[in-house]
Formats: C-alpha cells, sequence, structure tokens
C-alpha cells in the first residue's frame, strides 16, 4: 500500500506517546498497591489502623489502576498507533484524542482519591461513583468517534484484523459500563443501582465477565495481531481462523457472566447456560492463541536475541492457559471446589500478569523506540531482564494460589460425621499463611521488572537521538 | 418464567449454537490456500489464510455437542427442567437428609442429658468443640477466649448469669446488651470524674473528691443497670464494673469512649441455624471451659 508516488501521511503520535508513558507509570502504581495489599494479607497491621489505607478500600484501586490505569492505557496507545499506520491516514479529531488521553487521566486520578476515601458503588471492577461513571462514558464516546472516524476515513482498502479486536473492544465496553453503571444518584458520592436482588448480580456478572472479554481478551488480541506480525516480521498464519474466532469470541462471550454466580440465587437455568457457553468459549479463545504462535513459527530462531518476541510468546502461552482453565473452573463440580478460594485469584493473575501485563509491555517495548524516532531501545539485556522478572514472578505468584486455593477448598468442604465442618475458617487462613508469602515474593519480583522498564525507557527517549548508541542487538524493523 | 420468555431463552440459545456451527462450517469448506490474502498493510503485514486446524475444529464441535447433551439432561432451556429433573434446591435436600440421618444417630447416643451432664462426657465435648469452632469461633475465637466486644467464655465471668440453662438460653434466643451514649448528659469535668471512679473502683489510692464527684454521676445515670455497689445485673447483661473483667477494655480512654458513644453488643439468636441437641452439646462444651 505505501507506495513511493503517495503522499506519507501525517501520524498523530503525541497522544500515543502520552498513553505509551503513562503505561509504564500506572503499571508500577497499580502493580505496587497490589504488593502493598499481598502484604497486608500476610501482615494485617500493615494497614496501621488508617482506613484509608484498609484493604477494602486498596484493593479496588489496585484493580481499577491495573485494569484501567495501566491495560486501558497500553489499549488506548496501541490502538491510536495501529489504527493509524493500518488506516494509512493520521487520526480522526487528533483533538478529540488528546480529550481522550486528558479525560482518562482525571478519571484515574479520581479513582486514586475516591476510592481510599470509601467512595463506591460496591460493584466490582465498576465501583467508581456516577460523576466518575458520567466522565468515563463521555471519554469512551469520544475514544469510539476517534477510532471509527479514523477508520472511516482509512486509506487502504481492507480494514486490519487487529481493528476488528480493538473496534469490537470499544463497542462492548461501551455498552457494558453504561448498562451495568444505571444507577439513581442521591447525592454527589452516593448512588443505588437501577437493579435490585438477582438481577443486580446477573447485570454485574454479565458486565464483570465481559470486561475480562472484551478489555482484558479482545482489546489485547488486538494488540497481539499487529505487534506479533511486527516484531516477527512474518505474516498472520490465518485469516480464515481470525474470521472465524473473532465472531464465535465476540458472540459467545456475553453468555458467559452466570458462572461467577454458580449455587446462588441465579436460577438452575441460567447457572446451566452461563456453564455451557463458557465451554463453548475454549475453541474461540484458543483461536487467537494458535494464530499468534503460529504466526511466530518460522520465526523461532528470533526468540534467541529478541527478548520482546520472548515477552509476546510467553503472553500467547499464558494466554491459552487462562482460556483453558477458565472454561475448566466454570463447570459446576470444579467451581464447587475453586469457587470464593484463592484459586480464583490465581487463573485471574494468570490471565493478568501472564497475558495482559506481558503482551501490553513486548508492545511498548516495540513502540517506544519508534515513538521517539530511536534505533532500538536503550539496553536490550534490560528487557531480557525484566521478561525473567516478568516470567519468574508470574509463575511463583500463580502456583501458589493455585496450591492454596486448591488446599482452601478441600478444607472447606471437609466434613465430620456429625456435619460439622472439620476445619474453622482460621485454620484454612494459617495452612494458606506460607502461600500468601510466596505471592507477595512473586509480586515483587514482578514490580521490579516494570522498575527495570520505567528505567530503561526513561534512558531510551532521554538519550540523545544520533545513531551511534551502541547496542549489540539487531536493529528493529 | 412465562411461555414466551421460555421460548425466547430455548430460541436464542439454540440460534446461538447453530450460529457458532455454521460460522465453524462455512469457513472450514472451500479452497484452502497457504498463498497470502494479498493485503498488506503499514508496509509489511500480510497475511497466509492456511485451513482452520482439524483438532481445533474438532474441538469445537466437541463443546457444541456437550452442551447440546447436558441442556437435554439438566435444566437450562427455559421451562424445559432437563431428562433427570435435577435441581440445586433437590441437590441441597438431599445432602442435608444424609447428614441429618447420620446426625441422629450420634445425638441419639446422649438421650436426655442436659448440659451439666454432657459436660463431662469427651464425646460430648469433641461434638461441641466442633460446633462451637464451626459457629462460634469466628467472634469468641478458636480458643474461647473472646476479643474487644466478644465474651471470654473461659473465665466463669458471665453478663448474662453461667448456669448451663442460661447458658443455652443466651445461644438459643441470643442477646442484645446495649449501654446507651451518656456523652451529652454531663459537663467535661464530670465525665473525667466519672471515668477514674469507674476505672479505680476499689483503688484506694483515688483522690476521694474525684471518687464523690465521680459517685455522683454515677447513681444519677449508671446505677439504675449497673447497681448501685457497680457489680452490674445479669437479667439486663449489664457488667459488673468492679472486677478486672472488661468487654470493651479497661483503660481510660477505652471507658471514656464507651460512656460518650455508648456500645451495642449483638449475639445472634441461634434458634434457627443449630438444632436443639446442637445448641445442648455446644452449651456443654462451653460450660465445661470453665467448670
Amino acid at each position: 500500500m505505501s507506495t513511493t508516488t503517495a503522499p506519507a501521511p501525517v501520524y498523530h503520535d503525541t497522544v500515543v506517546r502520552q498513553f505509551a508513558v503513562m503505561t509504564v507509570v500506572w503499571g508500577i502504581v497499580g502493580m505496587l498497591v497490589g504488593v502493598i495489599i499481598a502484604a497486608q494479607l500476610m501482615f494485617p497491621a500493615l494497614n496501621f489502623d488508617i482506613p484509608y489505607l484498609t484493604f477494602s478500600r486498596l484493593r479496588p484501586l489496585h484493580t481499577n489502576a491495573v485494569i484501567f490505569a495501566f491495560g486501558g492505557s497500553a489499549l488506548f496507545a496501541t490502538s491510536y498507533w495501529v489504527v493509524q499506520r493500518t488506516s494509512q491516514v493520521g487520526l480522526f479529531l487528533p483533538k478529540l484524542a488528546s480529550f481522550t488521553f486528558w479525560g482518562w487521566q482525571v478519571v484515574i486520578v479520581s479513582a486514586a482519591i475516591t476510592l481510599p476515601l470509601g467512595i463506591t458503588q460496591s460493584k466490582e471492577y465498576a465501583e467508581l461513583e456516577w460523576p466518575i461513571d458520567l466522565l468515563i462514558a463521555a471519554v469512551w464516546v469520544a475514544y469510539a468517534v476517534v477510532f471509527f472516524g479514523t477508520i472511516a476515513v482509512r486509506k487502504a482498502s481492507h480494514i486490519y484484523v487487529a481493528n476488528w479486536f480493538y473496534g469490537a473492544f470499544i463497542i462492548a465496553v461501551a455498552v457494558l459500563h453504561i448498562v451495568n453503571s444505571a444507577a439513581i444518584p442521591v447525592s454527589l458520592t452516593k448512588s443505588y443501582s437501577a437493579y435490585s436482588g438477582a438481577v443486580d448480580a446477573m447485570v454485574q456478572w454479565w458486565y464483570g465477565h465481559n470486561a475480562v472479554g472484551f478489555f482484558l481478551t479482545a482489546g489485547f488480541l488486538g494488540m497481539m495481531y499487529y505487534f506479533v506480525p511486527k516484531q516477527a516480521g512474518r505474516p498472520i498464519y490465518s485469516y480464515r481462523l481470525s474470521v472465524v474466532h473473532f465472531w464465535a469470541l465476540i458472540s459467545i462471550y456475553m453468555w458467559a457472566g452466570p458462572h461467577h454466580l454458580h449455587y446462588t440465587a441465579l436460577p438452575d437455568w441460567v447457572q446451566s447456560l452461563g456453564m455451557v457457553f463458557s465451554l463453548i468459549l475454549l475453541a474461540p479463545s484458543w483461536g487467537g492463541m494458535i494464530n499468534g504462535i503460529m504466526t511466530l513459527s518460522g520465526a523461532w530462531h528470533k526468540l534467541r536475541d529478541d527478548p520482546i518476541l520472548k515477552f509476546m510468546i510467553v503472553s500467547l502461552s499464558f494466554y491459552g492457559m487462562s482460556t483453558f482453565e477458565g472454561p475448566m473452573m466454570s463447570i459446576k463440580t470444579v467451581n464447587a471446589l475453586s469457587h470464593y478460594t484463592d484459586w480464583t485469584i490465581g487463573h485471574v493473575h494468570s490471565g493478568a500478569l501472564g497475558w495482559v501485563a506481558m503482551i501490553s509491555i513486548g508492545s511498548i517495548y516495540v513502540l517506544i523506540p519508534r515513538l521517539w524516532n530511536k534505533p532500538q531501545m536503550y539496553s536490550i539485556p534490560a528487557i531480557n531482564l525484566h521478561f525473567w522478572l516478568s516470567t519468574i514472578g508470574t509463575v511463583l505468584y500463580i502456583t501458589a494460589m493455585w496450591i492454596a486455593g486448591v488446599m482452601q477448598g478441600l478444607m472447606w468442604r471437609a466434613v465430620e460425621d456429625d456435619g460439622t465442618l472439620t476445619y474453622s475458617f482460621i485454620e484454612s487462613l494459617k495452612a494458606t499463611y506460607p502461600y500468601y508469602g510466596v505471592r507477595l515474593f512473586g509480586g515483587v519480583v514482578f514490580l521490579s521488572g516494570m522498575l527495570v522498564m520505567a528505567w530503561n525507557v526513561w534512558k531510551t527517549i532521554a538519550t540523545p537521538t544520533p545513531q551511534s548508541v551502541a547496542n549489540t542487538a539487531e536493529a528493529s524493523a | 418464567m412465562s411461555a414466551f420468555w421460555s421460548w425466547f431463552v430455548i430460541a436464542i440459545t439454540v440460534m446461538s449454537m447453530i450460529g457458532a456451527l455454521w460460522l465453524l462450517f462455512s469457513n472450514a469448506k472451500g479452497k484452502m490456500t497457504t498463498e497470502d490474502t494479498g493485503h498488506v498493510w503499514d508496509g509489511d503485514l500480510r497475511e497466509y489464510n492456511n485451513p482452520l486446524p482439524r483438532w481445533w475444529l474438532n474441538l469445537f464441535v466437541l463443546t457444541v455437542v456437550f452442551a447440546v447433551v447436558y441442556l437435554a439432561v439438566y435444566p437450562g432451556l427455559g421451562n424445559f427442567g432437563g431428562q433427570f429433573g435435577w435441581t440445586s434446591d433437590k441437590q441441597l435436600q438431599e445432602r442435608l437428609e444424609k447428614v441429618e440421618a447420620k446426625r441422629e444417630a450420634i445425638f441419639a447416643q446422649f438421650g436426655d442429658q442436659g448440659p451439666a451432664e454432657l459436660s463431662k462426657n469427651p464425646a460430648a465435648l469433641s461434638l461441641g468443640k466442633d460446633v462451637f469452632l464451626n459457629n462460634c469461633a469466628g467472634c469468641h475465637g478458636a480458643d474461647a477466649k473472646g476479643a474487644i466486644g466478644f465474651p471470654n467464655l473461659t473465665d466463669n465471668d458471665w453478663l448474662y448469669g453461667g448456669s448451663p440453662e442460661t447458658i443455652v438460653a443466651s445461644i438459643t434466643n441470643g442477646r442484645t446488651g446495649i449501654m446507651p451514649p451518656l456523652g451529652a448528659t454531663m459537663d467535661k469535668d464530670t465525665l473525667e470524674a466519672l471515668v477514674k471512679t469507674v476505672a479505680h473502683w476499689g483503688d484506694p489510692s483515688l483522690d476521694p473528691a474525684v471518687r464523690e464527684k465521680g459517685m455522683a454521676q454515677f447513681n444519677t445515670t449508671c446505677m439504675a443497670c449497673h447497681g448501685p455497689d457497680g457489680k452490674g445485673n445479669p437479667m439486663l447483661g449489664a457488667p459488673n464494673l468492679t472486677d478486672n473483667v472488661w468487654l470493651y477494655g479497661g483503660t481510660t480512654d477505652r471507658i471514656r469512649q464507651t460512656l460518650v458513644n455508648g456500645r451495642q453488643g449483638k449475639m445472634p439468636a441461634h434458634q434457627p441455624l443449630l438444632s436443639k441437641d446442637e445448641i445442648k452439646v455446644v452449651a456443654a462444651y462451653v460450660y465445661s471451659l470453665s467448670h
């Protein structure tokens, strides 16, 4: 498409640079809060009896910061980059794109202030109160206008597969957010959900699971579909596969929410439907993994000296693993054991650290030198170090939570002949203690990798441009 | 659910599954090629068009087949309850009945013995301890020594009386202890004198002037519940203030807090949660801790 005769399109990369840098910043903040609350689970005194620092208030701060601040910034940065390159035009309404950056930052800062103050709607991953919800909706509509506007004015004839996924993510998140956050305000800082009882629970987990499906899966698959072939220098494995798994993924994810409410007041038939569609979701989810890994196939030798590709292949492996684990956990008999235990926490983090964070980190490492016109990142060995810290941190974290979760599930269900429980809750907590220690350590290791990244990004941006930057690795394509 | 919604659920469920399979097979057929599609983006992004991996296709079909079978035997398709007539309610009921049958056999061995007798029976005590750990330890602690706001059950000091019958009554019907907030009823000096008087009840080193002022206030606002000599009233659950047992802490700060803001103590009624037999053995266990 980009022939010598066509005038070079003017891309708007200021907003991409802003979001790319904030990805690193919010990653560190969000993961630091995660490490703090992991430490609090071991040493409860670490809340220092200050209400703003209690686990109950910092936990939503952690989830909001890593999902929406870190993950969200990564998605904004990469989608704005990708949609421009694959459409061969600059952003539609760049000023509106700039509004999405500043608006999103205001949302994040508001979250960081209100959540520790205890201002919350008490809906998981949708805690923020209605004034912030309104701002999110405004930013999101602006995001949709910029993204789809850019696609509408594109110079390339076909819409690239990464954009299908980004597009589905943007539309679905708008719908999910607006429906689930519907509430009746009673004051500036307090509102009541528009739904009640089992309906409220169902709407919440329809939202909650699709936040996983569209925010944390479809969005990051968009990232994968651009940065993996780009970095590997190989074509996408199968266009046909991407078509099938795209439509299957986005239509079937919508059904999976009820598996969060097995054995609750939710009617049995809804639980069954949630379970069977979660199982049907396995193949569509794996379609993305197959396409990613098979794209890398043929470029395996590059893994030896390109730590960015290592990030990508490992992220795809964790993606495949957690999208297998998810459908298994949605089976009612498995869920009866795993529900409410730390297994769930392990599952979430194999997706969040292994897939979401690692594909984002890899993509940001591709983006940073291009955004600041440098031949490559300042230090390739530092990327390699980061890769190992991330991988080891993730493995420690999730294995600790698996063991802890299965153990808790078994202890909680053990029953004496007289019908009493064999173990009191406190006994299961005591048995979990060592695993909380391993989890904390894994989290610290992962966070330390992010600090290495921050240093590397800083050095890359701050080092003067001349091509004399000495390094051993290949120049990027 | 009404017939309309039932059919609606069935229709969208079946259509979703058929739709998924149609998507799958319409793309599995046709010319397979390993050539790329001819589209290029951003200079170097191309696509091959490899066929869908066989094993992946089979996996997809397998999950749909499982879903069809599952929905034939378990509830899912609207009002159609499934071939087995399974419901989570029935499953719970069946399991409870099994436990119930075993439990009845176990409790039969204790016959009509009361908590006092059972407190000497090791089998009853072990059973009572299990019930305690499951139901009481959350507040009173696994060692039954309590916490701030939750009475110690091992010290033979009782708010509502410690006879086996009273313990059974406390567990069965629960207790509500209310210390009203008195901060607004007295000035600061009086409050401080009262706090000191209560904190140093039998302590001769307390300034007699302070005690006199404190007792004057005590006699107007506190005596009705805690009694003229401060020894409390088990009928009301009003604590004895003269011993060294403090439900909400005995430091002057804690006592001031209690006086100014009041306290709300709540022992929940366990009658609907525990059977009479269970209450009997757990009362025996609690009684045994101090006897």
